[in-house]
């Protein structure tokens, strides 16, 4: 049930989309956006790849296990806590550098738990979809 | 203290290391510990005696919870009590269980327990006392059920573990009764306000808690029933727990309260009526019994009756007595239980019909249950007879119906005479008997019932630590200063000595004449049986019924079912609030406000409408699902017109994603059924309805009241300078609010696992194989 049309166009969207997530997640904080959406946009961009082509490949693409990407999200969110925790502030408070990169701005334990919050949602979301659409493929055989 | 308590359970742990290296000496290296902590504790005496040890260790930031410890006469008693008899017991394990595998996860136990019990005893906190209660009951559930393989021992460990489990939730409610009422919540500060806490109008209920609590833990009656039941248990732990320590814990807490609670009306005929019933019922139920160890079970609660009846008495003798007793029962009914596990260990049986003429083959044996048992019956030079003599002191002066009440006490004594002679003059003497089987046990397990046998002569023969060790606990009982007079053997005739020999007369006759008891003894016990036992069972077996009832009432699997119990509770909830606590009123003017609305949002609301209307009547899934994408992008768009982006955002991918899942399992699934008939739908549509229009209603009637709240400004404000960052939903998230964005995801995460769970190990497909499928491919 591959169809042509669907493969060309989400070899041409899926960076686009994976990018787009990226500037969700950066803008976030200052314009609508966020880890939560990005999280949401860049599993939308998986999901398209395995339609387009299968779940196995899909999985190869994402090279690391779902369940990874929840457990490192956790972890991210979690270490994002401890710098305030050792600048005598309790657990999870933010802290900002004044080193500005570019593109990315002013660096923080923000970002860090912004990007944990869009590994697990992409985690999260991909577990489901690839569950469901793994149970389908087998029906097929 | 704090470390000989964290020491008993941080060594738990390294037990079954040392019992896999060691198997033969393990037992052995484990009571290095309670008997380091019982010398640890000889060298406190002296303080302990005089003004006590405190020691605070504040945790927890609220107020009242703290973990003290206090060390003073009644703690030092109990607490070598602990030590001293877990030192014995561990040894004596390590013989009994010969190096099983399993005997480190007995060693490891046993020295939790001792840890909670040693906590227990020494805690000064109210709530630090119930944590230590709670973990002395959960070690005892797991000990009990030793022989886990078993029905009977399940059976008999969840019934002790419900009963003395259910007590500690009264227990709970009562202390922070008093907690609450007193203002206090370190117990040595409790006596100061006895007057506050008796005057108070709670007084009865937390006494009625106390008492759920301490004769549920010591098995007083009607809930004496689970300690016969423990005796499933191996030997050791009924020595242990269920004679000389745990049970204790309600008679510990009573003594430990009764200078703050005690010396009322109300406190002695609740305790002495409890205590006068179990002393009585375990007693001649006690005489009963043909095995061993259920014997000393119902003997045990039966001294358990005694202590508690002491208690309840309240008088300076009865404390003096009751702490006399307390030393001398640990010490005789201990040796008793391990003799018992003794000889059961080297014949194979517990039964008394098939036990006789043991003192040639176990000499040391018949040693140690003499000792014992000479102790038990009260006989002068040893630490029962003192004991025994303060108890009907005690009751002679006690001002109230004394002759009632020393015929009741003669009455259990004469009971505990005639156990005395079951376990020495019965199975010790006349003509041996062969055993198939028969091995001689070896020294590990002769050497606790002897040294505690032998400790039981040796406090008899010297008053002078006897009295001060019993003494100091006397005072803590009693809450004012207390000497104890002994002698080694009485120089006068008094009434008390002349009671003494009585019940030593009447338990041989009896011991002698036991046969024509039978038919007595059956009705007792078949009345004491069918009783609380019986109503626990039913209690208990009734419980299960009744929630696989309303489970299936509320959870019939149906999916659509569980949505109606979830929105029909919460509407009947939110309308009753409503309606009950006279909320706001809905505005006047809700229909010139409709005049409001502009074109565009018209024209929104038909979609939405018209989609939803699609949903009704949709024949075909497809159908169905596009409808619901029309409800769910028009809602998305209300979101971008009323000003929030990052809600709207979020739900256009919602919608994508949850339209890309539909079309995954769309054609697996079966064809569009109606299954429901008419009239469900229309319920169903009723209820939806009201649920819709209630909420739109409150979201009218909340707006409509003006928000007088700091936050929304604060948030605003607080964004930039404070969060860095000009997106206040995002700094909130991320923020001001990290934490409970943390919670939120890590539930995601367990939420993904479960549905993964759900999807791959779907039963009767092989689905365990593919379970490792999804990690396989990665």
């Amino acid at each position: 049930m591959t169809s042509i049309i669907l493969v060309v166009a989400t070899r041409l969207i899926f960076p686009l989309m994976l990018m787009f997530s990226l500037f969700l997640l950066l803008r976030g904080h200052d314009a609508p956006g966020g880890g939560f959406v990005g999280g949401l946009m860049a599993a939308s961009a998986f999901a398209l790849f395995a339609f387009a082509t299968s779940v196995t490949r899909a999985r190869d693409a994402l090279r690391r296990s779902t369940f990874r990407l929840i457990g490192v999200g956790l972890l991210f969110a979690f270490i994002s806590g401890l710098p305030g925790l050792f600048a005598g502030s309790p657990f999870l408070t933010a802290m900002w550098t004044s080193a500005e990169v570019p593109v990315i701005g002013k660096l923080s334990s923000v970002l860090l738990f912004d990007t944990g919050v869009l590994l697990v949602v992409v985690g999260v979301t991909l577990t489901i979809v690839f569950a469901m659409a793994e149970a389908d493929e087998e029906e097929e055989e | 203290m704090l470390n000989a308590v964290l020491a008993g359970f941080v060594l738990a742990f390294a037990a079954p290391q040392v019992a896999r290296h060691l198997p033969r000496q393990a037992g052995t290296i484990a009571a290095l510990l309670p008997a380091g902590i019982f010398v640890w504790l000889l060298n406190q005496a002296e303080m302990a005696l005089g003004p006590g040890v405190v020691e605070r260790w504040p945790w927890s930031p609220l107020p009242g919870v703290t973990l003290s410890f206090h060390l003073d006469g009644l703690s030092l008693l109990m607490a070598l009590i602990i030590s001293g008899v877990g030192a014995l017991i561990l040894i004596y394990a390590g013989a009994y269980m010969q190096g099983q595998a399993q005997a480190g996860r007995l060693y490891a136990l046993l020295l939790a327990f001792m840890a909670s019990m040693l906590g227990l005893v020494l805690a000064d906190n109210l709530i630090a006392l119930f944590i230590f209660w709670e973990l002395t009951s959960i070690t005892s559930f797991l000990l009990i059920g030793w022989h886990y393989q078993e029905e009977r021992s399940r059976a008999a460990a969840l019934q002790a573990l419900i009963v003395t489990g259910g007590g500690g939730l009264a227990l709970l409610a009562g202390l922070v009764l008093i907690g609450l009422v007193s203002g206090t919540w370190e117990i040595a500060g409790l006596a100061a306000q006895a007057g506050t806490l008796q005057d108070s109008g709670l007084y009865l209920p937390i006494l009625l808690l106390l008492w759920l609590g301490a004769a549920s833990k010591s098995a007083q009656f009607p809930f004496h029933f689970w300690l016969p039941g423990a005796m499933v248990a191996p030997t050791p732990v009924s020595a242990y727990l269920h004679s000389a320590t745990m049970v204790k814990a309600g008679v510990y807490l009573l003594a430990r309260l009764s200078p703050a609670l005690g010396g009322t009306q109300e406190w002695s005929l609740l305790f002495m009526v409890t205590g006068l019933v179990t002393l009585l019922l375990g007693g001649w139920l006690s005489l009963k019994q043909d095995d061993m160890k259920r014997m000393l079970a119902y003997s045990t609660v039966s001294s358990l009756g005694l202590l508690v009846t002491l208690l309840g008495l309240g008088t300076k003798l009865a404390a003096e007595a009751a702490a006399l007793y307390l030393l001398a029962h640990a010490l005789f009914k201990g040796a008793l239980f391990m003799v018992a596990g003794a000889i059961d260990h080297a014949s194979g049986t517990r039964d008394l019909r098939r036990l006789r003429g043991l003192a040639g083959a176990l000499p040391t044996g018949a040693l140690a249950a003499g000792l014992a048992g000479l102790s038990m019956a009260g006989i002068p030079l040893l630490a029962g007879f003192a004991a025994k003599e303060f108890i009907y002191e005690a009751a002679l002066f006690s001002g109230g119906s004394v002759w009632l009440l020393t015929l009741l006490l003669l009455a259990g004594n004469v009971a505990f005479v005639v156990v005395a002679q079951q376990m020495t003059l019965r199975i010790f003497s006349g003509a041996s008997l062969r055993f198939e089987h028969f091995h001689a046990p070896g020294v590990g397990l002769w050497a606790g019932p002897l040294v505690l046998g032998a400790l039981g002569l040796a406090l008899g023969l010297l008053p002078e630590v006897t009295a001060t060790l019993a003494g100091a606990a006397a005072r803590a009982i009693y809450g004012a200063p207390v000497t104890i007079h002994l002698f080694v053997l009485p120089d006068s005739v008094t009434p008390m000595l002349l009671l003494s020999a009585l019940t030593i007369v009447a338990g041989i006759l009896l011991y002698r004449r036991r046969t024509k008891l039978e038919p007595w003894l059956n009705w007792l016990d078949q009345g004491a049986r069918l009783g609380p036992e019986n109503a626990f069972r039913r209690l208990v077996g009734g419980l299960p019924r009744f929630a696989e009832r309303v489970t299936d009432m509320q959870q019939n699997g149906r999916l659509r079912s569980y949505v109606m119990w979830v929105v029909g509770a919460w509407l009947l909830l939110l309308a009753l609030t409503w309606l009950l606590r006279g909320g706001p009123g809905v505005p006047s003017d809700l229909l010139a406000r409709l005049a409001d609305l502009r074109f565009h949002e018209l024209v929104l609301v038909v979609v939405i409408l018209a989609g939803l209307a699609s949903v009704m009547q949709a024949n075909t899934l497809l159908t169905l699902i596009v409808s619901l994408g029309v409800v769910g992008f028009g809602t998305a768009i209300v979101f971008i017109l009323f000003g929030a982006p990052d809600l709207a955002m979020t739900q256009f991918s919602i919608e994508t994603l949850g339209v890309i899942l539909f079309v995954l399992v769309l054609y697996r699934l079966p064809g569009m059924v109606r299954l429901s008939p008419r009239r469900t739908v229309l319920r169903d549509s009723v209820v939806t309805g009201l649920a819709g229009a209630v909420v739109t209603l409150m979201i009218l009637v909340i707006t409509d009241v003006p928000l007088v709240s700091p936050l929304k400004t604060w948030f605003a404000d607080a964004s930039e300078p404070l969060g860095h960052g000009h997106n206040v939903v995002n700094v909130i998230l991320v923020d001001f609010r990290g934490f409970d964005t943390m919670g939120e995801i890590t539930v995601l995460g367990i939420a993904a696992i479960g549905i993964f769970a759900l999807l791959k190990l779907r039963p009767g497909r092989g689905g365990e194989s593919k379970a490792g499928d999804g990690e396989g491919r990665t």
